[in-house]
């Protein structure tokens, strides 16, 4: 963990969303400083994803306060969340296959002179931008379709990181890659924590969490259940947090699997 | 961090450390790297394309050649100054219509309403010019006006209410016709002033031997300037740019081609001005594609509707542009087609324009699934299309015959365009 600011960019105080009859988010408490990678984890339905699309801006929360430096902010659509310095990777990346490198980082923010684009300006700010965050593709004048899946992810990121934001959430950004491309996002992950940004990433996946992360916040039932110290807490503390019980599929599976090695079948 | 194994063997980069990556980021792009090595350096980068499936214009520039060596073997006359300087006059009007589709067929969409809107347009421009007296000017632009009206009326049914564009403009194709037979009358035929605008649309020449070795001049000196100020600009900036040896080359075949068609044009009548303003309407729409951020926008909608919503592009607004974009091509394509037979008539509009239109532009190289393709391709397209029918034409081959022929020709294309689709696919380039 690098340096922690004492007032968290993001803190969300008891924050609640309903749809119709579904309670989907209850008195949730969440707090992201500079410099800090906070792992959002959680089953499927848990709420991890609400959560994310309330403080994207896609959702407005029904009660609750959202803290943006120390002092409240109303996020009422994606645009409220990006003046503030939100930016936010979802899982299906949006970027054009069609297009180049350049064409996608710039994409709806194209830099013009005299009403003409400026490739060439373009170009330079991009060949900057991944060289600091030591990003590795064979061109930027290639289209997105020639990359695999973890440059793309990385284009995705830096195509996050253009507008300077204060807090970048990343959702499942590791979730199709590969055993190197995997590698290469968390390395990614990491640059951006040392460059003092903050990070807000989703995650099933406890190596990621345990390889990046400096805080793990649980939510179950779209309520908080816990924040964990990664240094400090076990794979298997985390688990249990998740599913909400120390009896739980995991152990009962480990259990099995390491006592027993011949009746695993059933 | 490390690049990839599958793209490390595929552009021969190899695996590199963190610690390399800042050194190595700026001196891979494989096809800079391919230009310094000269002549085989083209000839690498061309196998290279050719595996991969990158054909672009290739296979319509063998065609091309294909078709004037066949039909000038079977007649002297078809690479004649005469007959070349008709093509060029007679493709302007499917080729303007094409423009059109090529802006449509970016978006991954399709306008089958075209032939009508043209034939509409010329309806209209032939009843405000002779029948109510207006300037050719003005019934000119008005009709131009009606075209953009008209397609940006397709636009808002496709972009807004959400209907399917193919069903919207069916329904176009057929009530514009309608509109069109409406407002000519029962005389059915409106004839143009030869001499008016319309009229010398198609059949004004630039007589002066200067006129063509002059324009030829100024785009090949124009085509060397910017390329040469461009990649000054970009060393300046240290990005990578090619080199001048690349640039010179371009422009001697750019100089060859230009002023063997000065050379030609003035062993007939010289310059024609329905080409002049087709060059005009097809370096103006490359440009706008290619370098404004309007043109990135249809780019980027024919490569990811959902990615250029979150990246802030306003899809309607562009939809509904490039429509009116379509429709307005329709109408100015209508008025060279009115002005070749100098009248308005009922069959405006009929037959196989639309396919041909559409034809054109696939077969230029614009691809049907949207996202790929430039407004010049509309011009190599509708260069074979209406070569066929005139070599055809030479040899007395009669109309059904023709249709066949420009079938095959277009069923090839799409072949080949969804086969090059599968290769770059297996390549990693779709």
């Amino acid at each position: 963990m690098v340096h922690v600011s004492a007032t968290p960019v993001l803190a969300l105080r008891g924050v609640s969303k309903r749809f119709g009859a579904v309670q989907a988010l209850t008195d949730v408490e969440l707090e992201v400083h500079a410099g800090e990678v906070v792992a959002l984890v959680g089953d499927n339905g848990a709420g991890k994803s609400t959560l994310v699309k309330t403080i994207a801006g896609v959702h407005p929360i029904d009660e609750g306060v959202i803290e943006w430096d120390g002092r409240s902010v109303q996020i009422n659509r994606p645009h409220d969340a990006q003046a503030l310095g939100i930016a936010t990777v979802y899982q299906d990346l949006a970027l054009c296959d069609n297009i180049d490198v350049v064409g996608n980082l710039f994409l709806g923010r194209e830099l013009r002179k005299w009403g003409v684009l400026d490739e060439v300006e373009m170009e330079r700010r991009s060949q900057e931008l991944l060289r600091t965050l030591s990003i590795r593709i064979p061109s930027v004048r290639i289209p997105i379709a020639s990359l695999s899946g973890g440059q793309r992810q990385t284009v995705a990121i830096a195509r996050s990181m253009l507008g300077e934001p204060k807090l970048v959430i990343l959702d499942e950004p590791t979730a199709a890659l590969g055993v190197e491309q995997t590698a290469q996002v968390l390395d990614l992950v990491e640059r951006l924590r040392e460059r003092g940004h903050a990070v807000i990433l989703i995650s099933h996946n406890m190596a990621d969490v345990k390889a990046v992360a400096d805080k793990v916040a649980v939510l179950r039932l779209g309520r908080n259940n816990g924040v964990f110290e990664v240094k400090t807490t076990s794979q298997e503390e985390i688990i249990s947090a998740i599913t909400g019980a120390t009896e739980n599929a995991v152990t009962r599976r480990a259990a099995r699997t390491t006592s027993t090695n011949g009746e695993v079948s059933k | 961090m490390s690049i990839d194994k599958t793209s490390a063997t595929k552009d021969g980069t190899g695996v590199e450390n963190t610690e390399a990556a800042a050194a190595a980021v700026t001196a891979v792009d494989p096809r800079l790297l391919v230009r310094e090595q000269g002549l085989t350096g083209y000839l690498g980068e061309f196998k290279r394309k050719m595996k991969t499936g990158e054909l672009g214009s290739i296979p319509v520039v063998i065609g091309l050649i294909v078709i004037c060596v066949v039909f000038q073997s079977l007649n002297s006359n078809f690479l004649s100054a005469q007959n070349l300087s008709d093509i060029t006059v007679t493709m302007v009007g499917t080729g303007m219509i094409s423009v059109g589709i090529v802006f449509v067929l970016l978006l991954g969409e399709i306008d089958l309403s075209v032939g009508s809107v043209s034939g509409a347009a010329s309806a209209i421009a032939a009843v405000l010019a002779v029948n109510q007296g207006w300037s050719e000017w003005t019934a000119v632009l008005a009709a131009v006006a009606a075209g953009a009206a008209i397609g940006a009326a397709h636009g808002f049914f496709f972009a807004v209410l959400g209907a399917p564009a193919f069903a919207v403009t069916l329904a176009g194709l057929l009530f514009w016709l309608g509109f069109m037979l409406k407002i000519l009358g029962e005389n059915g035929t409106i004839n143009l002033d030869s001499d008016g605008l319309i009229g010398k649309l198609t059949t004004y020449f630039f007589a002066d031997v200067a006129a063509a070795y002059g324009l030829a001049a100024i785009v090949v000196a124009v085509f060397f300037l910017t390329s040469f100020l461009g990649n000054r600009r970009r060393e300046a900036a240290g990005v990578p740019s090619r080199p001048l040896s690349d640039t010179v080359l371009r422009t001697v075949l750019l100089a060859v081609v230009a002023f063997a068609a000065a050379y030609m044009y003035n062993q007939y009548k010289g310059l024609p001005l329905a080409t002049v303003i087709f060059l005009v309407f097809l370096i103006g729409t490359d440009f706008l594609l290619r370098r404004t951020a309007y043109g990135r926008k249809i780019f980027a909608l024919g490569g990811s509707v959902e990615a250029s919503r979150r990246a802030g592009i306003n899809v309607t607004a562009v939809r509904v542009s490039v429509f009116a974009i379509s429709g307005g091509f329709a109408a100015i394509g209508g008025l060279f087609l009115a002005s070749k037979i100098a009248s308005a008539n009922q069959s405006a509009g009929a037959g196989d324009l639309l396919m041909n239109a559409i034809a054109a532009a696939v077969i230029g190289g614009t691809s049907l699934f949207g996202g790929r393709g430039r407004t010049w391709n509309a011009l190599l397209g509708v260069l074979v299309i209406v070569s066929i029918q005139y070599g055809l034409q030479l040899e007395s081959i009669a109309e059904p015959v023709k249709y066949m022929i420009t079938a095959a020709v277009l069923l090839t294309t799409v072949v080949i365009d969804s086969i090059t689709r599968k290769t770059q696919k297996t390549a990693g380039r779709a």
